[in-house]
């Protein structure tokens, strides 16, 4: 059985899929928690023998609860000079008030959602948990603000909407303000300000919890040093006095204390972001306030470092409801310093039972943990001393030993609480293996097949003879000995032996399966290597420089992978490797155009395949097609020849360009680019004037070569991007100089939608039509381009109005290239694939992605849509963020079927495509396994892990298109060649 | 006749590699405080100077071009008055190419001028050196199989290794390693160099090492 190469790398990827996959599931081991477990009763009070009758829960501690949550509220804020400068009475609060002040230290990933869960839940949100809540749905775990509401109490919210989308049915009363708009940083707190007169003069609620945005959404715009951050933070100073004020004057009349707790959910790097796992992102100030705090005059408290976690225990505690389940801190002592000595014991008590259960849920083997040893020994001592207390023993000895019990718990949960927030990352070996294993003989297939894919034929044989499946069932059955093993011995849970045993089964006989073929790919290849020695046949393909080139720049890309802050600014990397190549393009060019005819003959040379072996150059069928096509710029005219001559530094032009357009990265994201000048408020015309050229150049440069139905319906649907963003309050009319009232676009993206559906389904219709019928190429290049403009226009709608030049560069790069170099010097499938795919890369980065999560686009998901609807906003967001790469494919298969045997050079083409994504994919899957316990492990390498995922699976996506598009032209040229 | 040729061009690039040392050693005895890494632009002068000098010394003196047939000395003041416009215009070519790399625009003008000096030192002014402003000549020797003598073959060989050595310079900028070198354009400047003393070392050498399948069409 023979396959097209095409169709093998596209069965490649889909495989290399499932092995990334479950690469990803042993990577990111889902916390092994459910929400479902119904909460254990409270642990009654230990007393040795005797029945206490402590087993109820203790009265809440504090009768009112404010939470004021200030986003991006780093340390220094509060007690460093800025907080001295700009916030006296917080300042006058934590140095002299009865307060305790604390420096609370988040754990990475620093986005606002997952630090929200932290601090109600407790538990460390995992880091799939960024992925898998882009749109934060309620949060089902156990946590503070549910217990409250279950207890009857009234929770009030006002802030950040991430809470509504997480407590959907929680709060009495709740007025969310949304983060999209990043360039405001009043509005978003007057709408919570706003509401607080009211609500503190009413006081019919227990909990009232304020998330105040502004403070980020400076540090975003301006960073930590702008002088916005001063007049922000006397603000909040303002409303802290303000609160502050009205709980003493409440309190005055009501019996209980009131707790005011200022905090943030994460720290601000220098360069204003967060997200990543620095000093500064880290560390969040937390106050505590409460007139049930004694202070001695003059006592100074300089703030202790602890965990953000310890927050949510603290407050359920506080409130008088049982800790979290899956809370991993210990609450906060100090709180407890004033009350009696029983309480403090039962509070200390009841916490180190529940991280003990934590302990006991996630490691089998707990009874070895020191910190469980404590806890046993302390809840005995506890119990004696409450035997003690309960005869009435109101001695010295009680004192001294509840002090001494008081050291022994706080001691336990210190251990505790570290060795239940390291059980969370416990890494799934087995899986990763299998994971790794797979994608290894993937890529072992594909760079063994390369001779014969890049070859005349460009077709692979399927081993199928008995002495393969001899091997396969043998390597079948080893296997399943040693999973049967594996699983036997497992001591924690592994994923593949949870699964049942077929599909485990599948499992290993696709990771045998793999290997006879990796197996017989080897010796076929030894075999034609003795064969070729005994024989040699004169090579005459050489090495150009731009085989070297790119050669090098795949290889120098896999290897800087390995490294933490190439990862992070792995755009300065595809920036400089397209520069690079630009540079090669344009030293051959300027070689040909004037050195042409003593210059070797180098059009005619095999058709460069960078990656072709010197054993198989005897490609006779394409040595003619190379020569008979005029591909020599001696072809051109004196005009064309000037194009030629100055388009790579067009291209070159345009890079720079659009790299001064999005500074993303870590180290110099916070220079200022001319994106954040665009978007900018005052510059709103002249974003609308750059939209609006986009938009024509990019009609101008798309509609040549469409046809003409498609042609009206892309200039009406570029025409109703424009109306989308003005509707949307992105853009300006010119004639509407008020601002009207926003809404948010439905009826314009619909619009727009239509027309991309529709100029879809006329390029599908054409190319199947040339597929089935009439073996007709020029309709199927029509077709093709069709689909393609569609996809521009769908890309146009779903950017934001200062990345159009982004498309617009694209364009204009991919018609330079194509016209003046690519098609004029001959170069093979295989060299235009590699340069598609590393514009495709540094495309994707021009668009202002990165390798953190934070610059996902999320708001692409919600274009044209009336409510949040999970598969279209998937699929709407990851084509937004991919649409560099696609757009590139998608040029490439044009570019590709324009050429005499399209099938061939598509077939080659998608393998290229394939193993250019698979070489990174596997080396950093085999990286990250062995650097799994690295300091940054979680802010920088996993966040890589899931883009290379995600890229991935376009990549096997892309390649089936390329597959079946190859598939049509296959039969196309069995019909012109039966015509002839 | 050959191995004379190749001990000649072993001797001048020595001269080369010495003046290099030179100009980290000599301005230390005038200037106070003079540190390659610290005052970084008024190394890059010094030692731009030297190479040139050191270049056009051995232009005089050793002269491994053919002379040319009309000696007037118009026509030499021509030629060198339109050597020095190449240069400049290197230089300023230099510059575009290293903005368009993603150097700043703006800022740092001056420092990215000086890189785009000490690359044209190091390459430009060997050819026009060798080769005269002749740009046809200059895409025949970069060109595959246009070099027709072992001058023209090292002249290949050290700016080949001069660019890599620049390029292979901005590699560290982006680690977050926090060293003074790290800075742009230290790191590609010192990179130049290092890749022009590279090439200056290996060329004599390779030529020797290929000496019997080296045939240029002249010799």
């Amino acid at each position: 059985m023979r396959l097209g190469c095409g169709a093998f790398a596209a069965g490649c990827v889909a495989v290399e899929v499932l092995g990334v996959a479950l690469f990803l599931r042993g990577f990111f081991p889902p916390p092994v928690r459910s929400s479902s477990q119904p909460a254990p009763p409270a642990a009654p009070e230990p007393s040795a023998g005797a029945s206490s009758s402590g087993t109820k829960l203790l009265p809440p501690l504090f009768g009112k609860v404010v939470v004021m949550l200030i986003d991006g509220l780093r340390d220094d804020f509060v007690f460093g000079s800025k907080g001295v400068k700009f916030m006296p009475y917080t300042t006058y609060l934590v140095e002299e008030g009865a307060s305790h002040s604390f420096v609370a230290e988040a754990k990475p990933p620093t986005v606002t959602m997952p630090r929200i869960k932290a601090l109600v839940t407790g538990s460390l949100p995992g880091f799939v948990d960024v992925v898998r809540n882009l749109n934060s749905p309620a949060l089902l775990e156990d946590n503070v603000v549910t217990r409250a509401t279950a207890a009857g109490k009234r929770v009030i919210f006002y802030g950040d909407e991430t809470w509504v989308k997480l407590f959907p049915k929680h709060f009495v009363e709740y007025d969310g303000t949304t983060s999209f708009f990043v360039s405001d940083y009043t509005e978003v707190d007057d709408n919570v300000t706003r509401h607080l007169d009211k609500v503190l003069k009413r006081g019919d609620w227990d909990v009232l919890i304020l998330h105040y945005l502004g403070l980020d959404h400076i540090g975003h715009i301006s960073g930590p040093s702008s002088p916005l951050i001063g007049r922000k933070l006397s603000e909040m100073d303002s409303i802290l006095m303000r609160i502050h004020t009205s709980l003493q004057s409440e309190e005055r009349e009501a019996l209980s204390p009131s707790l005011l707790v200022l905090c943030g959910d994460h720290g601000m790097s220098e360069s204003g972001g967060h997200g990543a796992a620095s000093l500064e992102e880290v560390s969040t100030a937390l106050l505590l306030t409460s007139s049930a705090f004694s202070r001695k005059p003059g006592e100074v408290r300089p703030p202790e470092r602890v965990q953000q976690t310890d927050l949510a225990a603290t407050l359920a505690v506080g409130l008088g409801l049982p800790i979290p389940q899956h809370s991993v801190g210990r609450f906060l002592f100090p709180v407890m310093q004033g009350r009696a000595m029983r309480e403090q014991l039962r509070f200390l008590h009841l916490n180190a039972v529940q991280l003990s259960r934590l302990l006991q849920a996630s490691n089998p083997v707990y009874e070895r943990e020191p910190g469980f040893e404590q806890f046993k020994m302390s809840e005995r001592l506890h119990g004696n001393w409450v035997r003690l207390y309960l005869e009435n023993n109101n001695s010295e000895v009680l004192l001294n030993l509840g002090a001494k019990v008081r050291r022994q718990y706080l001691g336990a949960l210190k251990s505790l609480s570290r060795a239940v927030s390291s059980q969370v990352a416990q890494y799934d070996i087995y899986s990763m293996v299998l994971g790794t294993v797979v994608v290894l003989e993937v890529l072992a297939l594909l760079l063994l097949s390369i001779p014969q894919a890049l070859g005349a034929a460009a077709e692979l044989e399927v081993p199928l003879s008995p002495v393969c499946s001899l091997l396969f069932y043998l390597a079948f059955l080893l296997l399943w000995a040693m999973h049967v093993v594996v699983c036997t011995s497992a001591e924690r849970s592994r994923y593949l032996c949870s699964l049942t045993w077929p599909m485990a089964g599948g499992v290993l006989a696709l990771v045998s399966a793999l290997l006879c073929g990796v197996l017989s790919a080897l010796t076929r290849t030894c075999v034609d290597g003795k064969l070729l020695r005994r024989n040699p046949t004169p090579s005459s393909w050489r090495w150009s420089e731009l085989d070297f080139l790119t050669l090098a720049g795949t290889a120098g890309h896999v290897l800087s992978l390995g490294a933490s802050s190439f990862i992070e600014e792995e755009h300065q990397t595809w920036y400089f490797l397209v520069s690079t190549l630009c540079l090669a393009l344009c030293h051959e060019s300027y070689r040909a155009c004037f050195l042409g005819e003593d210059g070797e003959p180098r059009h005619c040379s095999s058709p460069a395949s960078a990656l072709q072996d010197r054993s198989v150059s005897c490609d006779v069928l394409e040595l003619d097609q190379a020569c008979q096509s005029p591909s020599s710029l001696d072809g051109l005219g004196g005009r064309e020849k000037y194009m030629a001559l100055a388009s790579p530094w067009l291209v070159l032009g345009c890079c720079r360009l659009l790299r001064s357009l999005n500074q993303t990265g870590v180290q110099w994201a916070h220079r200022p680019d001319l994106g954040h000048w665009l978007t900018s408020s005052e510059h709103q015309a002249e974003l609308s004037i750059l939209s609006a050229l986009s938009l024509l150049a990019i009609f101008a440069l798309v509609q040549s070569r469409c046809s003409p139905l498609s042609k009206g319906a892309l200039a009406l649907g570029l025409l109703g991007v424009y109306c989308y963003r003005t509707a949307t309050g992105h853009l300006l009319f010119p004639w509407q100089q008020d601002s009207k009232d926003l809404s948010r676009g439905i009826i314009e993206a619909r619009f727009v939608y239509v027309f991309v559906l529709g100029i879809l389904f006329t390029g599908i219709k054409q190319v199947l039509k040339s597929q089935v019928l009439t073996a007709d190429v020029q309709a199927k290049t029509v077709g093709l381009w069709d689909v393609h403009s569609a996809l521009v226009l769908l890309a146009a709608l779903l950017f934001r109005p200062h990345n159009l030049p982004v498309l617009l560069c694209s364009l204009l790069t991919q018609t330079l290239m194509a016209r003046f170099l690519w098609r004029p010097l001959g170069h093979g499938a295989a060299e235009v694939t590699i340069m598609h795919y590393w514009f495709g890369q540094a495309f994707f980065y021009f668009q202002g992605n990165s390798n953190n999560i934070a610059t996902v686009d999320i708001s692409a998901g919600f274009v044209g849509l009336n409510t949040y609807m999970e598969v279209p906003a998937m699929f709407l967001t990851a084509f937004a963020t991919y649409a560099g790469p696609v757009l590139w494919a998608s040029h490439l298969v044009n570019f590709l079927s324009w050429e005499p045997s399209s099938d061939l050079a598509l077939g080659r083409a998608c393998f290229c495509y394939a193993l250019l994504s698979s070489i990174p994919v596997s080396a950093y899957i085999v990286l990250v396994t062995a650097l799994r316990y690295h300091l940054f492990i979680w802010s920088v390498f996993s966040p890589k892990l899931l883009y290379e995922g995600m890229h991935l699976l376009v990549t096997a996506a892309l390649c089936l298109c390329f597959t079946a598009v190859g598939r049509s032209s296959t039969k196309a040229d069995t019909g012109r060649i039966a015509r002839c | 006749m050959k191995n004379i040729d190749i001990k000649r061009l072993l001797y001048t690039h020595l001269l080369c590699i010495f003046s290099i040392i030179l100009s980290i050693f000599i301005p230390s005895v005038f200037l106070e405080n003079f540190s390659i890494l610290e005052t970084h632009l008024t190394w890059l002068c010094i030692c731009s100077v030297f190479v040139t000098a050191v270049n056009l010394l051995l232009y005089v003196v050793v002269k491994p071009s053919a002379s040319a047939k009309r000696s007037s000395l118009s026509y030499k003041v021509t030629r060198f008055l339109k050597c020095c416009i190449y240069f400049l215009m290197s230089c300023f070519v230099f510059h575009v190419i290293f903005v368009l790399y993603g150097a700043p625009l703006i800022e740092l003008v001056l420092e990215t001028f000086l890189f785009a000096v000490i690359l044209s030192t190091f390459t430009t002014v060997p050819c026009l050196c060798l080769l005269g402003p002749n740009i046809k000549a200059w895409l025949r020797v970069f060109s595959r199989n246009g070099v027709t003598s072992i001058w023209e073959n090292s002249l290949q060989i050290t700016t080949i290794s001069s660019f890599l050595g620049s390029w292979f310079g901005a590699f560290p900028i982006p680690l977050d390693w926090e060293r003074p070198w790290q800075v742009w354009p230290i790191s590609c400047t010192l990179g130049a160099t290092f890749g022009y003393v590279a090439g200056l070392v290996i060329s004599p050498l390779w030529i020797y090492w290929n000496r019997k399948q080296l045939t240029y069409k002249n010799n």
